[in-house]
């Protein structure tokens, strides 16, 4: 079931014209802006399939770099994104491309400062739901039905019992489980879709432990 | 959820000898663990913004960057007032009120997606419009959102809800199916009747493309809003009247499943089929955006 909850149809509330182009496309903007944590020096952003052809007169763009702002999809500054972005300074490159991906509405963003970069895949699937296909070359299938949390490490013993008890002592429960990674004893990443929400208190505990990297929660 | 298809629904709703919207909520709650309250506000909250969207669309100048769409939901009710229209007046008004969602929504107005944004106007159009008539309590409004999101529910698990993925069928047509169904709870018809209404308004919609002149959700999705919401009007009379569907409702829904995998890409909201590509199509593209480097 892609669509869980009443409303994923009646809402959301957002800044129009289009659910699939404007409010998703923004929500997969605010997933790469919660992925890289801090405002980027620069975007680059490649659109796929219908995303490319029509991402001028939906106002994708308008709508992902919002996203990349860390703004709602019902955030009227949405509008005027592209202005906001260019007074902070933010470089925005939109990149419309011929190749088709598995879904029509497809986004790569990727976004970057002086300190590193992150890249994120998504999908706006109807109604203004997402799907995030990949997270810095890592394949990963994200349906956007639960909060989910995401922690990139060091692949080493223990890690998933430690993140898995600070859970359980604050009775989160789990759904789904995914780990990635890129080699043996280097990068990995995991993904837990939790039934409750993950507060921030829970992400700082989270992040304090060894050997974790970066951690952060979508589809909160 | 407890139910996958409008057959599950109809039937549970008959078991419990409840109306479809309770058991959309009870359903809602169970799912996401939440309070009947919790619930009921956060659609509250919904029909707010679909009420302020009508209202501005009604009285405001409103008019899209493009300049193709607005002003014309005033135009329409400037005429129920002043002529001897020939439909109803209910019908009109809900006509009316569809346009000026939509209208707000080309406009980069906020409003509430149902099932999507390009589809928003249909739902709330005939919700505010068959409330007047009915003169509806305020929770009774609500339910008409629950009811609309139970059939949306379905239709997007089983087929699309989306122009980009099923064509134009898959958004105001399931927008039309949710309304009719919801209004026919709302007039005091029967779950079985909302099914029918659902199956008699699709079946209408089956094979509409998606075809946005210029990519811009205006044309024809404003005129297609309204279209759809007098569709889920007529539909919902007709299953009060007591008129079945031929062709059982969940094997319409599959129906426009399939027809959507068979259309072409052109036809699913790229911009290179049908209105899209018509001379006047191409010269509003041009105009709007200059030349087009895949022109």
């Amino acid at each position: 079931m892609k669509y869980r909850s009443v409303f994923d149809i009646i809402g959301p509330v957002m800044i129009g014209p289009s659910s699939s182009h404007t409010a998703g496309a923004a929500r997969i903007g605010r997933a790469a802006r919660k992925l890289f944590n801090r405002q980027p020096k620069k975007a680059e952003i490649y659109l796929y399939g219908s995303f490319a052809k029509t991402y001028q007169g939906h106002g994708t763009d308008v709508a992902i770099v919002g996203g990349i702002l860390d703004f709602d999809p019902h955030d009227r500054r949405i509008v005027d994104s592209l202005k906001i972005a260019e007074e902070a300074g933010i470089e925005i490159t939109i990149i419309p491309l011929e190749e088709n991906q598995h879904h029509p509405n497809t986004a790569t963003i990727k976004l970057m400062d002086d300190e590193g970069e992150i890249e994120l895949t998504g999908s706006s699937i109807g109604g203004g739901k997402i799907e995030i296909t990949n997270i810095n070359g890592f394949d990963i299938s994200l349906s956007g039905n639960s909060p989910a949390l995401i922690v990139f490490h060091e692949d080493r013993f223990g890690m998933i019992a430690s993140v898995a008890r600070i859970l359980a002592d604050n009775r989160i429960n789990i759904g789904k489980m995914e780990m990635s990674r890129k080699s043996r004893g280097h990068d990995a990443l995991m993904i837990i879709e939790t039934d409750q929400k993950v507060s921030d208190q829970i992400m700082d505990q989270i992040s304090n432990l060894p050997h974790v990297h970066h951690v952060f929660v979508i589809f909160p | 959820m407890r139910f996958q298809s409008i057959k599950e629904l109809v039937d549970l709703a008959e078991k419990e000898n409840k109306p479809i919207s309770e058991i959309m909520i009870e359903d809602e709650m169970a799912q996401s663990e939440r309070t009947r309250d919790d619930v009921m506000e956060e659609m509250s909250r919904n029909l707010e913004v679909m009420e302020q969207a009508i209202h501005r669309g009604l009285n405001e100048e409103v008019k899209s960057h493009s300049g193709l769409t607005g002003g014309d939901a005033r135009k329409l009710r400037e005429y129920i007032r002043q002529h001897d229209f020939l439909s109803g007046e209910t019908l009109l008004y809900a006509v009316s009120q569809a346009m000026a969602t939509n209208e707000v929504n080309a406009a980069m107005g906020t409003i509430c997606a149902t099932p999507t944004a390009g589809s928003a106007g249909v739902v709330p159009g005939c919700l505010f419009a068959v409330s007047a008539k009915r003169n509806a309590s305020r929770e009774e409004m609500i339910r008409f959102l629950f009811t609309a999101g139970a059939v949306g529910y379905v239709i997007a698990n089983n087929s699309f809800i989306a122009g980009a993925t099923g064509g134009c069928q898959a958004e105001i047509g399931s927008a039309t199916a949710m309304a009719a169904a919801a209004i026919v709870e709302m007039a005091g018809g029967t779950p079985r009747q909302s099914g029918e209404a659902v199956a008699i308004s699709l079946k209408n919609l089956l094979g509409l493309v998606c075809d946005p002149v210029a990519g811009l959700v205006e044309v024809p999705c404003v005129k297609r809003n309204a279209l759809g919401a007098s569709t889920a009007m007529v539909s919902a009379d007709m299953a009060l009247a007591g008129i079945e569907s031929v062709v059982p409702v969940d094997e319409v829904i599959e129906a426009m499943y399939r027809v959507g995998n068979m259309m072409p890409n052109a036809l699913k909201e790229t911009a290179l089929g049908g209105l899209a590509a018509t001379p006047t199509g191409q010269a509003l593209k041009e105009k709007i955006f200059g030349k087009s480097p895949d022109a």
